[in-house]
């Protein structure tokens, strides 16, 4: 969907921070893969008596997500109560932030590359800390399940929440954002993107100045684009049939990408905010602040910029290696060894677009190929040792199976052949392909394509193509 | 009976205890005032233990062998804590509230859990779902509330020494009617750890016994700094283990007390003592004068706020309690009925059935109270009303050493008589709740005990616990002279 008139989107973006605790309690963080209802105590079950006891990690970490989204960091910070039943809410509320929030008015620019401008400002509106609730688990599916399981290992792990303005105009500027959201949150080493569940976005959408829809529950990134544009198309068709939209809040069912209206119930709360009376204010001081600020590294901004002098590197190659900091770093280390221009292309090209097509994260990626292998296949493809296509042939094993680049190439076969040996087989080629030998020398150029794809077929791709090129055209030219 | 500082004393240094225990047993078996909902059944068994100095029961600890009883709005592990509703009715929490963990370690056997009005909402201890805990002095009339069964074991003996909670006069207003000691210690003093939230902001643990060295001791064992109350403020020096050290109290002489009256400037505000019974008024002048006959003086002065104390204070409490409560569906601990729904449905009939009218009562007034449009008309001006009243209590204790009121305004009335009348049981908290609000410590001695039991209350600054027993101390020496 391209740039919509009027289109007005906020989103409200939760994320998991990475600490060892939760926010309120010494339960472990690490819950996933854990037996259900085993990660909790007293606090984050909320029995009677039980008292939350703020954890400074998760309040570092959200003061430098703050920070690094430029806002400006209140010095007085207060926790709320958010009042709402729902059974995976061990208290009947959630605590939460309201007035008095860890950071406002922040700014976060995106690169949507639409020509005329193609860097946006999305403002900030505000960053705050609250917890996560536990986690419904309906056996079956939603609709048909006769009863729901909670899980509270989930109850009380920290979020970082973080509300925009609603300058964002397409679904696809959304799911922009939320990605840069990612890297920096990445970068800041405080978020794991790959966890399930780390990320959970909840968007608002107003079309011509019309009453704003909330949709809730979205988890992905991708989820956030189909369920914008799903709203869009739905609230277009209502208005086209003279239809009025209505506020409401809308559900995202990620299974059959459509968002379904709540019941009035379920959405029209009256949260009735009020200070969290077991907890006392925060002060944040300037001290704090500026240590926190000295221990923010260089963000995806920055790095891209310094990449482009550093390594000489375009601006396509530089913002492809910045968006995720793992990767930035598999580069720095492959360009401290070799030619950062080749390395810039075999990574933000070649290894980016194999973890793409496999939906894998370069964290999971570097499991399978390091650095130091990386280096290994560009060294041998420099010194001509292997052609192009056995590199990505050994990069793709790697990625699929592990292994050692030496090793693959070896079992594979995939070193280059010897100039004797490619000489025989391009004269094999020419003895048995006399009609296309014909049409090349009648001065049809397309039968040389034809021949050196032949020599390629023969020597099972190991030829360097551009070397069986310059063999036929010496010996039939 | 036996006083918990001298029963420590004589088991600490060899004699037994599990008589004592036996004998309170036996009254408690023999007794109609109801002031117990579970006895722990463990408790002979660890007085035996320590009698034999097994288990690990090494023989000192401040309250060794003496049994304490356990208001049951305080997590006790193991031992069922119901607050005296429906709804908790079965519940057994796994961990013990910071303050009976403090008591086991000081070696004290904990009788058992006491009575209470449902969550602490109420004067009289007639809204449990237990029935009501009858007065020691009077079986036809109220113990007081809400932590009327502690005060109303220690009057009867069926216990030495209590725990009780203080929201907005819950232990001296028992105290006051049970004729014993209670104090509320100043907000951040206790942990809280543990005690079933009522109103956050306004309660405290405190101790009440029938002496004013007894609530000195167990003062100092509860008043332990603990990081998991994050609204505990922590008292230096710094590595001490508590927040209140009794030793000063404990070691000081009645007659020392009483000697140290002299030039002690006592404020007694008006409006404290304005429509009060006629009972009461006798008894606290008497005390008064008693004090001013030992070279205190005092003077009668005004508190301007006093008069929106009781409005915001209800405010306040009800707000937060609408949202404490909230976690009672019977979904992870707690009342459940045969008949599930979906879970809108079935939240809704446990909370129905399992809270008492009052209860109710409260988490719809204070649901309203913090809802959108009424917040800043309720809430937040009650807020700012707590902010005068603390305020006034400061400038009142430039010129005062100590505040002295009646602690109730009237002798303990009959049951029945105000339960169907909620604002008239609200008005009764008049001279307590004004003290949470401000956070002060408060203490209500006995200065009249027949025909029923009158209490007079005594006011300190902030953290002037020492100063304010003290005080006591030579009061209660003075009142126990008046009384034979
Ligand atoms: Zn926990």
């Amino acid at each position: 969907m391209g740039d919509e008139k009027g289109v007005k989107i906020g989103l409200e973006c939760h994320a998991q921070l990475l600490t060892k605790s939760k926010l309120f309690c010494g339960c472990s963080s690490d819950y996933r893969n854990a037996k259900p209802n085993t990660h909790v105590c007293p606090v984050c079950l909320g029995l009677p008596g039980a008292l939350p006891v703020i954890n400074m990690q998760a309040l570092r970490y959200a003061i430098k997500v703050a920070i690094a989204l430029q806002c400006e960091i209140q010095h007085k910070t207060l926790f709320y109560r958010k009042n709402y039943f729902y059974p995976d809410l061990p208290r009947g509320f959630q605590i939460s932030q309201y007035d008095y929030p860890i950071g406002l008015n922040g700014k976060v620019s995106i690169e949507v590359g639409d020509g005329e401008c193609g860097e946006r400002i999305i403002r900030i509106k505000r960053v705050h800390l609250e917890e996560d609730p536990g986690k419904l688990i309906y056996p079956g599916t939603i609709s048909t399940s006769k009863y729901v399981l909670v899980d509270y290992n989930r109850s009380g792990i920290p979020l970082v929440e973080i509300v925009t303005e609603p300058d964002l105009r397409t679904p696809r500027e959304a799911r922009i954002f939320l990605a840069k959201i990612r890297s920096i949150l990445e970068y800041l080493g405080v978020f794991n993107g790959d966890l399930e569940g780390a990320m959970r976005v909840d968007a608002n959408i107003s079309l011509g100045g019309g009453e704003r829809v909330e949709i809730k529950n979205i988890s992905s990134l991708k989820g956030v684009e189909r369920a914008l544009s799903y709203e869009i198309t739905r609230q277009r068709n209502m208005m086209r049939r003279g239809m009025k939209i209505t506020q409401e809040t809308r559900f995202y069912d990620e299974e059959r990408g459509v968002t379904v209206a709540m019941r009035t119930k379920e959405f029209e709360q009256d949260y009735r905010y009020f200070p969290e009376p077991d907890l006392v204010e925060i002060r944040i001081d300037d001290s704090l602040i500026a240590s926190l600020k000295a221990e923010i590294p260089e963000m995806p901004d920055e790095k891209m910029r310094r990449f482009i002098s550093q390594y000489s590197l375009g601006s396509e190659h530089a913002r492809a290696l910045t968006e995720d900091i793992h990767i930035a770093d598999f580069y720095e280390a492959v360009a401290s060894e070799i030619d950062p221009q080749m390395s810039a292309t075999w990574i933000a090209d070649v290894l980016k677009g194999e973890l793409n097509y496999r939906d894998m994260s370069m964290r999971e990626a570097m499991k399978r190929i390091s650095p130091n292998d990386m280096v290994r296949i560009l060294r041998y493809l420099k010194a001509g040792e292997i052609a192009e296509r056995a590199a990505v042939e050994v990069i793709r094993e790697m990625l699929d199976h592990g292994g050692s680049p030496d090793e693959i190439i070896k079992r594979r076969g995939l070193a280059r052949m010897s100039m004797e040996e490619l000489k025989i087989a391009v004269s094999e080629v020419i003895h048995e392909n006399n009609a296309a030998v014909a049409d090349l020398k009648s001065g049809r150029k397309e039968a040389l394509n034809f021949l050196v794809g032949q020599v390629m077929k023969k020597t099972g791709g190991r030829a360097d193509p551009k070397e069986a090129r310059k063999l036929l055209e010496e010996r039939l030219l | 009976m036996l006083s918990a500082v001298d029963m420590s004393e004589r088991v600490r240094s060899g004699e037994n205890c599990e008589e004592i225990l036996h004998e309170i047993y036996e009254r408690i078996r023999s007794s109609e005032l109801n002031c117990y909902i579970t006895l722990n059944d463990k408790a002979l068994d660890e007085a035996v233990q320590i009698d034999r100095r097994e288990g690990g029961k090494s023989g000192c600890g401040k309250l060794l062998g003496v049994p304490v009883a356990v208001k049951d709005c305080i997590s006790t592990r193991g031992i069922r804590t119901t607050c005296a509703s429906r709804i908790l009715n079965d519940y057994v929490p796994p961990f013990d509230a910071t303050v009976v963990a403090a008591l086991r370690e000081e070696g004290a056997i904990i009788v058992g859990k006491t009575n209470m009005d449902e969550f602490c909402m109420g004067s009289t201890t007639e809204t449990s779902y237990f029935g009501p805990t009858l007065n020691p002095h009077d079986t036809s009339r109220v113990p007081g509330g809400s932590s009327g069964g502690s005060a109303a074991a220690i009057a009867a003996g069926e216990t030495i020494i209590a725990l009780g909670s203080d929201t907005g006069g819950s232990i001296r207003c028992p105290a006051a009617f049970c004729g014993v000691v209670g104090l509320k210690p100043t907000y951040g003093l206790v942990s809280r750890y543990g005690l079933i939230a009522y109103a956050n902001s306004l309660e405290q643990i405190g101790p009440m016994a029938s002496s004013v060295r007894d609530v000195a001791l167990l003062l100092d064992v509860i008043s332990l700094k603990d990081r998991r109350d994050s609204t505990q403020v922590k008292l230096p020096p710094s590595d001490a283990r508590t927040n209140f050290n009794a030793d000063s109290v404990l070691g000081m002489s009645g007659d020392d007390a009483i000697s140290s009256l002299k030039g002690l400037r006592i404020g007694v505000p008006a409006e404290f003592v304005h429509g009060i019974s006629k009972d009461v008024e006798r008894a606290f002048w008497s005390a008064i004068h008693a004090l001013e006959d030992e070279g205190a003086s005092y003077e009668e002065m005004h508190m301007d706020t006093m008069k929106y104390a009781l409005a915001a204070y209800y405010i306040i409490a009800m707000s937060e309690a609408s949202s404490n409560l909230a976690r009672y569906d019977g979904l992870r601990y707690g009342l459940r009925l045969n008949r599930d729904d979906d879970w809108h449905t079935t939240f809704s009939r446990i909370r129905g059935e399992g809270f008492g009218e009052e209860v109710k009562r409260r988490i719809i007034l204070g649901t309203f109270a913090l809802s959108a449009g009424y917040y800043g008309r309720y809430y937040l001006k009650a807020l700012k009303v707590r902010t005068l009243v603390k305020r006034e209590f400061e400038s009142a204790f430039r010129k005062y050493d100590v505040l002295a009121t009646p602690t109730m305004p009237m002798t303990p009335f009959r049951l029945g008589e105000r339960i169907k009348d909620p604002l008239s049981l609200y008005l009764v908290d008049v001279n307590t709740v004004p003290i949470n609000l401000a956070g002060v410590p408060a203490i209500s001695i006995p200065c009249a005990l027949s025909p029923l039991p009158v209490g007079m209350q005594l006011i300190a600054s902030h953290f002037e616990e020492e100063k304010l027993l003290k005080v006591a101390l030579a009061c209660e020496n003075l009142m126990n002279a008046h009384f034979l």
